[in-house]
C-alpha cells in the first residue's frame, strides 16, 4: 500500500506535495492572468480557490484526488488530441477535412473504439491465457502472472476480459446490423410505397414495441434455448422496430422532394427509387442512430448475459463475469467492476462518436 | 418621395468588412463597405444574392451571423453609439427597441404557437415602454393605419390565419410597436404575389413616412426599390458599386453593372404563331381536387402548340402548379382529359408507358429540391439517357458531354461534381440538361425563373429560348412574373381561382381590352418610374389594389378598358 500512497502524491511526502501543487496552479493563473488568456484564467483560479476549500476539509489525500483526475483527464485529452491528428494524417483529405471538425471527445471515443477493435480482433496473441483455463485457485489475487487476479473458477480475469471483447461486441454489432437491415429496408420501403402497407408495417412495428423488450427476449430464449444465433434474432426483432420508425420519418421527408418527384415521372422502379435516390440523403441520421441503437443493444446484452440467458460459460463475456464475481463486492474488491467498467467505457465512447455525428448531420452551429 | 434634407446622422458605418469561415480559413465576404443613413432616410440595398445585402442589413444591427465576424477595424455607429465594441447587452437594448428588423417570409419568422398581437407587444412589454392594453391599442391603431382589414380583430389571430401579405404587413406593424429609429426590411415582398406586393409597398411606405422612421430597404428587384427609396446602394460581390439618389440612379447610371442591372428583361423572343404547327398537348374540360378536398380546378381548357411557349399566368392559390401535375399525369383530373397528339393520354403517369413519360419531363421551381444533392452531375444527366435509349459506356458519356455543353457549362469540369458545389443558376441549368436528356417534345417550366438573380434569369430563359428553336420543343411556362411572360411567351393562359379567365396570343393579352383579372395583374408590376406607386394609387384608389380587388373580380366579367376601373 506504501508505494500506491506515495504514486497518488507523485512520489513526494503529503505536506511537499499541497505546496508543489499550490505553486503549480498559482504560477498557471497568473501566467494565464498575464498572457490575457480570460478563460483559461478562470478555470485555473476557481480551481485554486475550490482547492484550498477541499484541501481544509479532506487533506492532502483529496487534494491527490483533483490531481490524479486532472491528469488522467488531461492524459485523455493528449491522447485524444494527438489520435485525431494521427488520424487526419493518415485518411484521404475529404475525410481529413470532416475529422478537423470533429471534438476532442469525439476523438476520444474513436480512440477507445481503435483500442476495443485491436483487442477484440487480435484477442488470441493479445491475451496471455486460454479463455477457459484455469490457472490458479479461485479468486487468486493479482501477481505477476495474473494481471487482474483470477475468478470464481481460478481463470485469468484480464485474459477473459480481452476475450470478452470479442464476443460482447461482436454479438452486439452482429444483431445491431441485422435489426438495421430489417428496420431500414422495411421503413425505406413503407416511405416509398405508403398507403396501406406504410399502415401494415407501422402498425406491426406498434406491437413489437408495445411488448417490454427485456421480457420479450427472455420469453424468446426460454423457448428457443440460450444460443448465439436465437440471441442475435431475439435483439435484432426488439430493436428492428426502432429503426422501422427512424428511417421511415426520416425517408418519409426526402420522398417528397422534387427529385423524388422527377424520378417517379421519369417511371424509375421502386428498387432504383430506394437505392439511388432516397437511401443516400438518409445515411447520416441512419449511421447516428446505428451508434446509438448499438449502445442499447450491447447493454441488453450484457444484462441477458447477466441474467444467466445470454453468452453460455465458458465463452467470456462481460455480462456474465459481472455476475459470476459479483460475491467479491461484499469483500470491498472491485474486480468484478472492471467489466462493467469496460461496458460504460465503450458506451461512452460510441455515444461520443455519435454527438458528433448527430450534431454534423443536424446541420446546427455551436 | 421626400427631399434628401441634410438631417442628422443615425447610422454611420465605415469601412465595414466582415468575413466567413469556410473551409477552415477566413473569407471575406464584405470587402470595405460604407454607409451613411440619415434620419428619416430611406436607403435601397440592391444586388445580386451574394452581394451581402442581408450581411450589412444585419450589421446595421451590429449583429454578425453565426460562422461570420466583423473584422476589428470596421466601425459601425449608431447615434453615436460604436456598436462594434458595444456589449452584447447594450447591442440587445437596441435591437426590437430603436433598431427593428422586418424578415423576407413573415411566415417562417411569425411563431406560429402565440397570436399575432401578443408577438406584437412583446417588446414594447420587454423594454416596459408601454402597459400590455396600451400596446394592445397601439398595435390596433398600427393596423389600422397599414388597412388591414379588421383591425380590432386580426390581431387576436393565429400567423396561419392570416393570408401571406397581412401577414407582411402585419410584421411591418410589429417592427413598429416600439417607433424604433431604423428599420431594415430584408427583402419584404419577394415572396408575394404581385397584386399583394402591391399593398405592402403602399403600406410599409406610408407607415415609414408617418413616423419619419429611417430604414435600409434590401432587395434585388430594381422596379420595387424605385418606389420606396430615396438613394440607392448597389452591390457587387461585397463591394459597393455606386451610391446615388433614386432618381439620379434611375435616370443616370455611371457603373457598367449598374447599367447591366438596368438593362435586364430586354430579351424578347420572336413571336411564334399556330399556323403550320400540330397541336401537342390539349387540355380538355378538366376538373381536378386533391382528395376530398375543394376543387381546385374548374373545366380549365387550353392547347399548346408544338414549338411553341405557353404561359400560364395567375397568383398563388389559382391553379397554375395543378394544371402542371394534372398534364404530368401526377393527379389525375376528376373529370375531362389530356390529349397528346389528339391521343388520350393516360390520366395517370403510372399508366404510362416510357415512350409516353419521355414526351413530357418538367423543370422545377427550386433546383436545390430538383436534383438529388447525393448523386453526381453526370448521373443526374445521364440516368435519363440511360433509362430511355439505353445508353451506356462511351455513348453514355458523350451524350452527357453534349447536354452539358448544350446548357453552356463545361464538361470536363461539372462532370463530377456535385449538386450543392453548384450556384442556383447553374444548378437550374442542370435541370434543364436533365429534362433535354429525355429527348422530350414538351416541358412543364414551373416558376423556373423565380428563385433567381435578374442577371442569372435572363440567361436562363435565353437558353430555353435557344433549346426550343433547335429541338422545336413546347413549353408550358408557368410563372407569375409578367416580364418574364412578355419576354418568352408565344401565348398566355391567365388563371384564377382555378378557372381560365382569358387566353390569347401575347401581343393580344398586352394590348386593351383586358379582363378586368388580368388588367389588375397587369398593373400591379412595378416599373422603374419612381412615381409609379403614387401615380398608381392616385388612379385607383387603395380599395382597387392588392388582394381585395382580385376578390372583386369574377371570373366571367367582361374585357374592359383600363381607365374604366
Amino acid at each position: 500500500m506504501e508505494d500506491i500512497a506515495t504514486l497518488f502524491y507523485f512520489g513526494m511526502s503529503p505536506s511537499v506535495f499541497a505546496i508543489v501543487y499550490f505553486a503549480v496552479l498559482l504560477v498557471a493563473s497568473c501566467a494565464a492572468a498575464y498572457y490575457n488568456q480570460r478563460s483559461a484564467f478562470l478555470l485555473i483560479f476557481s480551481l485554486t480557490l475550490l482547492s484550498i476549500i477541499v484541501g481544509i476539509i479532506g487533506g492532502a489525500s483529496a487534494l491527490s484526488m483533483i490531481a490524479v483526475t486532472a491528469f488522467v483527464i488531461a492524459m485523455a485529452a493528449m491522447m485524444s488530441y494527438a489520435f485525431r491528428e494521427f488520424l487526419i494524417l493518415i485518411v484521404s483529405t475529404e475525410m481529413a477535412k470532416e475529422l478537423r471538425t470533429a471534438p476532442l471527445t469525439a476523438a476520444f471515443g474513436m480512440f477507445i473504439i481503435f483500442i476495443y477493435a485491436i483487442a477484440g480482433i487480435f484477442a488470441p496473441w493479445i491475451a496471455p491465457h486460454g479463455e477457459a483455463e484455469v490457472i490458479a485457485s479461485a479468486f487468486a489475487p493479482a501477481d505477476e502472472n495474473m494481471l487482474l487476479g483470477a475468478d470464481q473458477l481460478g481463470r485469468d480475469m484480464f485474459s477473459r476480459l480481452i476475450y470478452g471483447t470479442r464476443n460482447s461486441v461482436g454479438l452486439a454489432l452482429t444483431a445491431t446490423l441485422l435489426a438495421f437491415f430489417m428496420g431500414a429496408f422495411a421503413g425505406l420501403l413503407a416511405a416509398t410505397k405508403g398507403g396501406w402497407f406504410d399502415n401494415f408495417m407501422g402498425r406491426v412495428a406498434d406491437v413489437i414495441m408495445s411488448i417490454p423488450s427485456l421480457i420479450f427476449a427472455l420469453l424468446m430464449l426460454s423457448i428457443f434455448g440460450p444460443s448465439m444465433p436465437v440471441i442475435i434474432i431475439a435483439v435484432a426483432i426488439i430493436y428492428a422496430p426502432r429503426v422501422f420508425r427512424l428511417t421511415r420519418a426520416v425517408a418519409g421527408n426526402v420522398v417528397v422532394m422534387d427529385y423524388i418527384e422527377a424520378a417517379k415521372l421519369r417511371g424509375e422502379g421502386m428498387w432504383y427509387l430506394i437505392r439511388r435516390e432516397i437511401l443516400p440523403n438518409s445515411t447520416a441520421p441512419l449511421i447516428a442512430e446505428f451508434g446509438l441503437e448499438f449502445c442499447f443493444v450491447f447493454l441488453l446484452v450484457a444484462g441477458l448475459s447477466f441474467l444467466g440467458l445470454g453468452i453460455q460459460p465458458p465463452t467470456a463475456d462481460w455480462g456474465s463475469m459481472v455476475r459470476e464475481n459479483a460475491t467479491l463486492i461484499s469483500f470491498g474488491e472491485i474486480t468484478p467492476l472492471i467489466p462493467a467498467a469496460a461496458i460504460a467505457l465503450l458506451t461512452v465512447g460510441v455515444n461520443f462518436v455519435v454527438d458528433w455525428m448527430l450534431h454534423r448531420s443536424s446541420g446546427l452551429k455551436e | 418621395m421626400k427631399p434628401n434634407k441634410k438631417k442628422e446622422v443615425l447610422l454611420k458605418i465605415r469601412n465595414l468588412k466582415i468575413e466567413g469561415y469556410t473551409d477552415e480559413t477566413w473569407v471575406p465576404i464584405i470587402k470595405g463597405v460604407d454607409l451613411t443613413l440619415h434620419r428619416g432616410e430611406v436607403m435601397g440595398l440592391i444586388g445580386e444574392s451574394g452581394a451581402g445585402k442581408s450581411t450589412i442589413g444585419a450589421a446595421a444591427m451590429g449583429y454578425a451571423r453565426d460562422g461570420t465576424r466583423i473584422t476589428e477595424d470596421s466601425s459601425i455607429e449608431f447615434d453615436g453609439m460604436e456598436l462594434t465594441t458595444a456589449t452584447e447587452g447594450e447591442r440587445r437594448a437596441l435591437r426590437g427597441a430603436r433598431i427593428a428588423y422586418v424578415a423576407q417570409s413573415a411566415a417562417a419568422s411569425f411563431n406560429p404557437a402565440h397570436k399575432i398581437i401578443d408577438q406584437h407587444t412583446e417588446a414594447p412589454l420587454h423594454y416596459r415602454l408601454k402597459k400590455r392594453m396600451e400596446a394592445q391599442e397601439d398595435a390596433i391603431d398600427l393596423y389600422n393605419r397599414l388597412r388591414l382589414p379588421n383591425p380590432e380583430e386580426i390581431g387576436f389571430r393565429y400567423p396561419h390565419q392570416v393570408s401571406g401579405g397581412q401577414l407582411q404587413r402585419a410584421m411591418t406593424a410589429m417592427a413598429m410597436s416600439c417607433r424604433p429609429d431604423l428599420i431594415i426590411f430584408d427583402e419584404p415582398t419577394t415572396a408575394l404575389d404581385v397584386t399583394t406586393q402591391i399593398e405592402v409597398l403602399a403600406a410599409i411606405r406610408d407607415i415609414v413616412d408617418q413616423f419619419d422612421t429611417a430604414a435600409l430597404y434590401i432587395t434585388h428587384d430594381l422596379a420595387v426599390v424605385a418606389q420606396m427609396a430615396d438613394t440607392i446602394k448597389v452591390l457587387l460581390k461585397g463591394e459597393e458599386v455606386e451610391e446615388a439618389p433614386t432618381k439620379q440612379m434611375l435616370d443616370n447610371p455611371q457603373e457598367d453593372y449598374t447599367k447591366s442591372l438596368w438593362a435586364v428583361r430586354s430579351f424578347e423572343s420572336p413571336q411564334r404563331s399556330r399556323e403550320g404547327r400540330e397541336c401537342l398537348i390539349s387540355v380538355k374540360n378538366v376538373d381536378a381536387a386533391y382528395s376530398a378536398g375543394p376543387k381546385i380546378l374548374d373545366d380549365v381548357s387550353f392547347d399548346i402548340y408544338e414549338g411553341m411557349t405557353v404561359a400560364v399566368v395567375g397568383e398563388s392559390g389559382s391553379g397554375k402548379s395543378t394544371t402542371a401535375r394534372v398534364i404530368t399525369g401526377l393527379l389525375p383530373p376528376q373529370k375531362g382529359e389530356v390529349l397528346f397528339k389528339g391521343e388520350p393520354f393516360p390520366a395517370d403517369y403510372r399508366d404510362r408507358n416510357k415512350e409516353q413519360l419521355r414526351q413530357c419531363q418538367m423543370i422545377y421551381q427550386m433546383a436545390d429540391t430538383a436534383l438529388n444533392p447525393k448523386v453526381k452531375i453526370s448521373e443526374i444527366i445521364g440516368r435519363p439517357a440511360k433509362f430511355y435509349s439505353g445508353l451506356s459506356g462511351a455513348a453514355l458519356k458523350n451524350r452527357v458531354d453534349e447536354l452539358l455543353d448544350l446548357i453552356e457549362l463545361e464538361p470536363s469540369q461539372y462532370y463530377n461534381r456535385y449538386p450543392p458545389e453548384l450556384s442556383g443558376g447553374q444548378k437550374q441549368r442542370i435541370g434543364i440538361a436533365r429534362a433535354l436528356a429525355a429527348e422530350p417534345s414538351f416541358i412543364v417550366c414551373d416558376e423556373v425563373t423565380s428563385a433567381l438573380d435578374q442577371l442569372v434569369a435572363e440567361g436562363i430563359l435565353r437558353l430555353l429560348d435557344r433549346l426550343q428553336d433547335e429541338f422545336n420543343l413546347a413549353y408550358m411556362f408557368i410563372t407569375h412574373d409578367l416580364a418574364t411572360v412578355r419576354s418568352i411567351a408565344d401565348e398566355v393562359v391567365v388563371m384564377q381561382n382555378g378557372q381560365v379567365v382569358e387566353q390569347g396570343p401575347k401581343g393580344e393579352m398586352f394590348t386593351p381590352p383586358h379582363h378586368p383579372y388580368t388588367d389588375l395583374l397587369l398593373s400591379s408590376v412595378p416599373e422603374m418610374d419612381p412615381e409609379w406607386l403614387t401615380t398608381l394609387l392616385e388612379e385607383r384608389g387603395l380599395e382597387n389594389i392588392g388582394e381585395a380587388a382580385s376578390d372583386n373580380i369574377d371570373p366571367d366579367a367582361k374585357k374592359v378598358m383600363p381607365s374604366d376601373v
